[in-house]
Parts: structure tokens; C-alpha cells; sequence
């Protein structure tokens, strides 16, 4: 038996007991070798795959319940203005404007609190990374910045470099990053720390906890509502202990944390975005805000814009696959068998007990309802575009006037 | 009757000139749940070595080879509707395949079960 389709950890799932050597550990290490967590290297650490439970009852259990992640292998941080003016606006344009020349999102207009997604870009209009940017509701001239693990050192260094000494980047790495999702995440929190579940969607938030500063926002990758939480190394496993004190939370793996945004139709960095790969193309436009559109100064805003207005080779769709799933480099091949395209992440939709992918194809055939093929082993499968989310999304949604 | 063990991880269950094969309580555990099974085709003459089904987990699709050579005879298409016998099962409800053993000598070189625990530790 010998794995063979290109997914992000293969080996290392029937390489269980890989040494663990030359990886760093987050503070939960010791609390995912209670819990029986199956160890894996990932992005420079070692991470859980799954628990005892296993991905489709941890997928599912998130899906009803509330699943706990460790993700603390992400890139937490601050940039924060070397010299504030101490005027709240003036400061939070100063530090947009740091930053706003490297990303497509609109930075300057986020209100106290308020986070955004969106994409750090290459003169070219590629993706070096897709993040999570928020002002701070406390301090002005602060942001909230959480990158993506693999792409961390770069990102720190490309930030640092923006800022020079104009503005300061804290990393926050080193400490506890918990995503705590699905339907009953509010429930819970409100059972532990009242004050933050009253968060809107893509807020966040400083709270007092236990004697803890933990940073709050309400923001997830599962598709479910949900909380992410930054806390100090040691107060992390105490938190961690917490949460699951509550019956409705269980520990998730990475194995599940996939399957659950895959179903969610959000893309991976490394696998459906890269350096080549532009917002438009990606299919997330709407990360290309309003003002910085109309004044196209964002990296790449010459492609960006021109394949906003139809000038696109290619795009980001989601496939429903019979049969087997078609992985990672799978080929997608139109009724003819001319290929036209390629998977980019696929696997087994556990919400839908179907196999479902990312790929990209060229606009002539990202309809949904569009008939495909793809080629799994030498053989062709059928395939049909659908609408992404494959699961509908449910995000807190706040009534306007309540 | 005797089963004997690949450092792959199948097993085969000799029955007289037959072979049943399916993959160890050791890899069902490992690979985790079973969504997918591709059976080989019911006539296919296989040598020892080569790719003769497919199991894929959530995470990961991996070949199963055949531990010896042979012609396979009869599939377990329980399979197809139902993966995680796999599972739940793998050395009863969950075998993959029957093979006719063309070479009897090739099953002596297969692990024991001893070697194979050893192996697994």
C-alpha cells in the first residue's frame, strides 16, 4: 500500500509516527497527546491530523456542535504606528497607508474593531498570501494582521519592509492561536466569556479572561460561525482545557479543518492561490475593495482590473465529482477530452457524502450546471460545476436595525 | 489456512489455491476513514507488486498491491456502497479482492504474523 495522489499530507498520514524531530510545537503540544492526537508535520510544526474520533465524526461533530483547532501554527500580529499623533483617524490612515500598498483591500476605511480578508500582492497581481486584517477597537494606528503559516516569513518580511521605521510589526506567533466553530461556538462562549460573544461577524475584540488578555474575533475557515482566540503560551492550554469543559466542543484536527473549508468553497493558499494566481481569477473579487478599484493603486491593479472586465483566462470553480475523488493536479477535461483546466484541492465532502473540488477552467466553462470530466488513475470521471459554497455558509448575520 | 503479511501493509488469507486480500487493522487505522474503493476488475491478471485496487480516506487515496501473483476471481462489492467496512471490519466484512495464487512459492516469502506485529511496533 503506498500513497500516491498529490494532498498536503499523504505521507505523513500513513507515516503516523514520524519523527517529530526538527518541528516546533505550540503551546496545546502536550494536550493534543492526551487527547490521543494523531501527529503530523505541518508547516514547520507538528499538528494533529485528527483525534480519536477521526476526521468525518470531527468534520460532522463541527458541522452540529462546536469543534475546537489548534491553529496556532498561523501568524498572528500587530503593526502599529512608531510615532502616533494621538487623533484616532488621522493615525488609522497613517497606518493604512502603510499598508494598503501591498494588499487590494480597502484598509483606511475599517471602522474601530472591524476586520477584513484580503490579499497580499505581487507586482504581477499574484497572490503571495490571502489574510485577515483588523483595526484596532482600542488603540489607533494599530492593526490586527493573521497570515498563513507557510507563507509567514515572507509576509512578516514583506510588512517589515512597507513599514520601515515608519511603523512597528509585532509578531504574535509565539503564542496560542484557538479557532473554536459551528453552530453552538456562540452558546459556549457565552457560557465562558459573555462579553465576546456578542462580537458581529469579522469583528474582534481585546478581552480580560481568567487573568488573560485574550485578542477575540469573530471569524473562522469552517463556513460555521465561530471565534478565533489569541492568547499568551501559557494561557492557551488553560483556555484550551476550558472550552472543553463544555460538553457541546470537541478537539478538531487539521484533517477535518480541510474538509470543512473545502466544503465552504474557501481557497488554501499553496494549493487553489499562489503567486500566479490573481484575485479575479481566484474568484474573490469581491476582496478588491470599492476605493481601491477606482483608484487601481494596488500591486497587479493593471491585470486585476482588466480581467475584472472580462480579459480572464482562467477561474476558480467548484466541481461535484462521481465517484472518486479527484485530487490536488487532477486534470479537468471538457466533454471533448480537450483538457481545459486543472483540480487544485479536492477530497470527500463528509456533509454531503459525495467527492467535491477546486479547480480552475476558463470562464467559456465555469457555469454552473457545465459538464465535465476529470482524471482520476488514468480514467475519466464526471464531473459538473456547481455553485461554491458546496455548504452553505452560516455566519452570524446581524439585522441592520435590531 | 494461513494469512500472511506485506510490509505494505495488506494481508492475504490463503484458502486452498486462493487468496483473500485486504489491508491490516494497523493501515484501516493509520489511513483513517474509508470513502472510496476502486476493486480491481474481476479476470485481472496481476503480478506480484502491482497496483491492484485503490482505497481513499477524507485525506488521501493509496494503492493496494497485489502481495502476490495471480488472477483476481471475485471483489468484495459490499465495498462500493459501503467503504468503511474497511474499517469497522478489515479482516472479515472489509476484504477487497480474491486472487487464484499462480505461484504458491511466493506466498513463503510474504511476513508471518510475527514479523509482521514487529514490523507495525
Amino acid at each position: 500500500m503506498c500513497p500516491r495522489a498529490a494532498v498536503f499530507f499523504i505521507r505523513e498520514v500513513l507515516m503516523a509516527r514520524a519523527s517529530d524531530q526538527d518541528l516546533k510545537t505550540t503551546p496545546l503540544y502536550q494536550r493534543h497527546l492526551d487527547a490521543n492526537g494523531r501527529m503530523v508535520p505541518f508547516g514547520g510544526y507538528s499538528l494533529p491530523v485528527q483525534y480519536s474520533a477521526g476526521i468525518m465524526a470531527e468534520h460532522k461533530w463541527t458541522r452540529e456542535q462546536a469543534g475546537l483547532f489548534d491553529v496556532s501554527h498561523m501568524g498572528p500580529s500587530f503593526l502599529t504606528l512608531a510615532d502616533p499623533s494621538g487623533d484616532a483617524e488621522a493615525d488609522h490612515a497613517a497606518i493604512a497607508a502603510i499598508l494598503e500598498p501591498l494588499v487590494c483591500g480597502d484598509i483606511a476605511g475599517l471602522k474601530p474593531g472591524q476586520m477584513r480578508y484580503t490579499l497580499l500582492l505581487n507586482k504581477q497581481g499574484g497572490t503571495i498570501d490571502d489574510l485577515m486584517v483588523g483595526r484596532s477597537p482600542l488603540h489607533p494606528g494599530s492593526l490586527y494582521i493573521v497570515v498563513n503559516a507557510g507563507t509567514k516569513e515572507n509576509d512578516f518580511g514583506v510588512i517589515a519592509a512597507a513599514a520601515g521605521n515608519r511603523a512597528r510589526l509585532q509578531r504574535a506567533d509565539d503564542g496560542a492561536l484557538l479557532a473554536l466553530q459551528g453552530p453552538e461556538a456562540v452558546n459556549v462562549m457565552a457560557h465562558v466569556l459573555p462579553a465576546a460573544a456578542e462580537l458581529g461577524f469579522m469583528q474582534y475584540g481585546s478581552f480580560e479572561w481568567d487573568g488573560n488578555r485574550l485578542v477575540i474575533s469573530r471569524s473562522g475557515y469552517t463556513g460555521e460561525d465561530g471565534f478565533e482566540i489569541l492568547a499568551k503560551a501559557d494561557a492557551g492550554p488553560v483556555l484550551w482545557d476550558a472550552l472543553l469543559e463544555d460538553d457541546r466542543v470537541k478537539p478538531v484536527g487539521l484533517g477535518a479543518r480541510d474538509s470543512l473549508r473545502l466544503e465552504a468553497g474557501l481557497p488554501l493558499y499553496g494549493h487553489d492561490l499562489d503567486e500566479t494566481v490573481s484575485p479575479i481569477e481566484a474568484g474573490l473579487g469581491f476582496a478588491v475593495s470599492k476605493r481601491r478599484r477606482e483608484a487601481g493603486d494596488f500591486p497587479g491593479a493593471e491585470r486585476i482590473l482588466a480581467e475584472r472586465s472580462g480579459h480572464l483566462a482562467r477561474v476558480r470553480v467548484g466541481l461535484i465529482v462521481e465517484g472518486a475523488p479527484a485530487r490536488e493536479g487532477a486534470e479537468i477535461l471538457d466533454q471533448t477530452g480537450a483538457t481545459i483546466g486543472v483540480i487544485t484541492s479536492g477530497g470527500f465532502a463528509p456533509s454531503l457524502g459525495k467527492a467535491i473540488a477546486l479547480g480552475f477552467v476558463p470562464p467559456s466553462h465555469s457555469t454552473p450546471g457545465t459538464k465535465l470530466q476529470v482524471v482520476v488513475r488514468n480514467r475519466t470521471q464526471a464531473a459538473e460545476i456547481v455553485q461554491t459554497p458546496f455548504v452553505p455558509h452560516r455566519y452570524l448575520r446581524k439585522p441592520l436595525v435590531s | 489456512m494461513t494469512t500472511k503479511f506485506t510490509p505494505d501493509h495488506e494481508y492475504i488469507r490463503v484458502e486452498g489455491f486462493t487468496g483473500v486480500v485486504g489491508i491490516t487493522p494497523y493501515a484501516q487505522e493509520a489511513l483513517g476513514d474509508i470513502v472510496f474503493v476502486e476493486l480491481p476488475e474481476i479476470g485481472k491478471v496481476l503480478k506480484k507488486g502491482d497496483e491492484a485496487a485503490v482505497v481513499e480516506s477524507v485525506k488521501a487515496a493509496s494503492e493496494i498491491y497485489a502481495p502476490v501473483s495471480g488472477t483476481v476471481t471475485e471483489v468484495n462489492s459490499a465495498l462500493s456502497g459501503e467503504p468503511g467496512l474497511i474499517n469497522s471490519d478489515p479482516e472479515a466484512g472489509g476484504w477487497i479482492y480474491k486472487i487464484e495464487i499462480a505461484d504458491a512459492g511466493e506466498i513463503e516469502g510474504l511476513l508471518d504474523s510475527d514479523a509482521y506485529a514487529e514490523l507495525t511496533l
